[in-house]
This record gives C-alpha cells, sequence and structure tokens, in this order.
C-alpha cells in the first residue's frame, strides 16, 4: 500500500512542476530521438530564494527561442509537454514555454 | 530530462517481451558541469550510442514513449539525444537567485 502522504525518503526528490530558471547553456544533438527533432535543447539552473541550497540543473527543451541569459518558465511534467509539442505520445518532459520579462516576490514573515 | 555518459552495456536474454531487441546501456547521471550526480543506472538506447559517449536522458513514463514500438514497456531512463557539442557559462555569470521584490529583466 502506498502512502502518498509519506515523507519524502533519502535520495528522492520531491520536482516542481512548473519553475523559474536561467538559461545556462546550451546543447547540440544531430542524432536525437524524432520528438525533439526542429527545437534546440538548453541547459537550465532552477531559481531559488537566496538562502536555499542550489537546486540541480536539467536540459530542457525550447519551445519559446529562448537564449543563454534568459529567465525562463518551465514545464517539467509530461502531459504538459506532450500538450505543448502537440504530440499525444510525445517523450518529453522539460519544455521552455516561456520567457519572464518581469518577477514581483512578495516580503513575507 | 539530464545529461548521462554511456560506461558499459548490459546484456539480459530473458526480459519482458516487448523489449526484445532493445539494448541496454549502463550510465552514469551527470549535471551540466559532467560531474556524475548519482550511481550507475541502466537506461535503453534508441539513438545507437556507444560506451564513453556523452548523451541527453529522459526519465519516468516518457522514457517508455521513447521506444519505437511499443511504449508501454517498463522503462524508466531512456537516451534520447546523443551530445555533439555542450557550451556551458559559469554560474558565477548569471543572478541565479529569487530576490524579493521587483525585477525586470528585459
Amino acid at each position: 500500500m502506498i502512502n502518498l502522504t509519506s515523507p519524502l525518503k533519502e535520495g528522492q526528490k520531491n520536482i516542481p512542476d512548473m519553475i523559474l530558471g536561467k538559461v545556462t547553456g546550451t546543447v547540440v544533438t544531430t542524432i536525437s530521438h524524432p520528438h525533439y527533432k526542429k527545437r534546440r535543447l538548453l541547459v537550465v539552473q532552477p531559481l531559488t530564494l537566496p538562502d536555499d541550497p542550489p537546486e540541480g540543473d536539467f536540459v530542457a527543451l525550447d519551445n519559446s527561442q529562448a537564449g543563454v541569459g534568459d529567465t525562463v518558465l518551465v514545464n517539467r511534467e509530461g502531459n504538459g509537454a506532450r500538450q505543448i509539442l502537440d504530440n499525444p505520445d510525445g517523450c518529453v518532459i522539460s519544455v521552455i514555454v516561456g520567457i519572464v520579462d518581469s518577477l514581483h516576490i512578495e516580503d513575507w514573515e | 530530462m539530464l545529461f548521462g555518459r554511456v560506461r558499459g552495456t548490459a546484456v539480459a536474454s530473458i526480459k519482458y517481451p516487448d523489449l526484445t531487441g532493445m539494448k541496454l546501456l549502463v550510465v552514469e547521471p551527470l549535471n551540466k558541469h559532467l560531474e556524475p550526480i548519482g550511481p550507475l543506472q541502466v537506461a535503453v538506447d534508441v539513438v545507437q550510442a556507444g560506451p564513453g559517449d556523452l548523451c541527453v536522458m529522459v526519465r519516468s513514463r516518457e522514457a517508455a514513449l521513447a521506444m519505437q514500438i511499443h511504449t508501454f514497456v517498463p522503462v524508466d531512463l531512456a537516451l534520447i539525444g546523443l551530445v555533439d557539442e555542450l557550451v556551458v557559462y559559469p554560474d558565477d555569470q548569471f543572478d541565479l537567485t529569487l530576490k524579493r521584490g521587483s525585477k525586470k529583466y528585459t
């Protein structure tokens, strides 16, 4: 029986589905899966609050013509990715779906 | 989606029937600086990678969807691209923190 409310075990990561990140690199792949053709792969580093430890980087498919240095909105979840790429069987998880123009974070507590 | 370096091959003569003919590779997951971030794992190859190749991998259900014929297979890691060129800029060139208040990026 799976307890859905159990805390995460060690090594298990709770990855949020929709995040803000910074594009820090580019990837060139000439041989790739057909679902990855015609779009670029970019290296994204998630943004974190100043007190929090840095999160692991990942590779995302670019759907919004982002470039290195851009702050981007990334969808890290397969169903949304398949909808964006208009491919019901797409094997893509992370897709860059927007470029952030401005950000406002309230001061809480 | 993450980087991985092919470190070996695995052969399983008896496996789930729909996986017949799929190549199994032992891969080492890497971060963007190509440093190992975890133990060796087994991935299914769909791009004909070989030992030493740097690849892009996909996890979870999407790994099974990357298979060419049968996509309802017990696969949790698949190689979906061979990296020819990787350009990563150092983190200190970017502001990677979310500061409170308003910030314009463009």
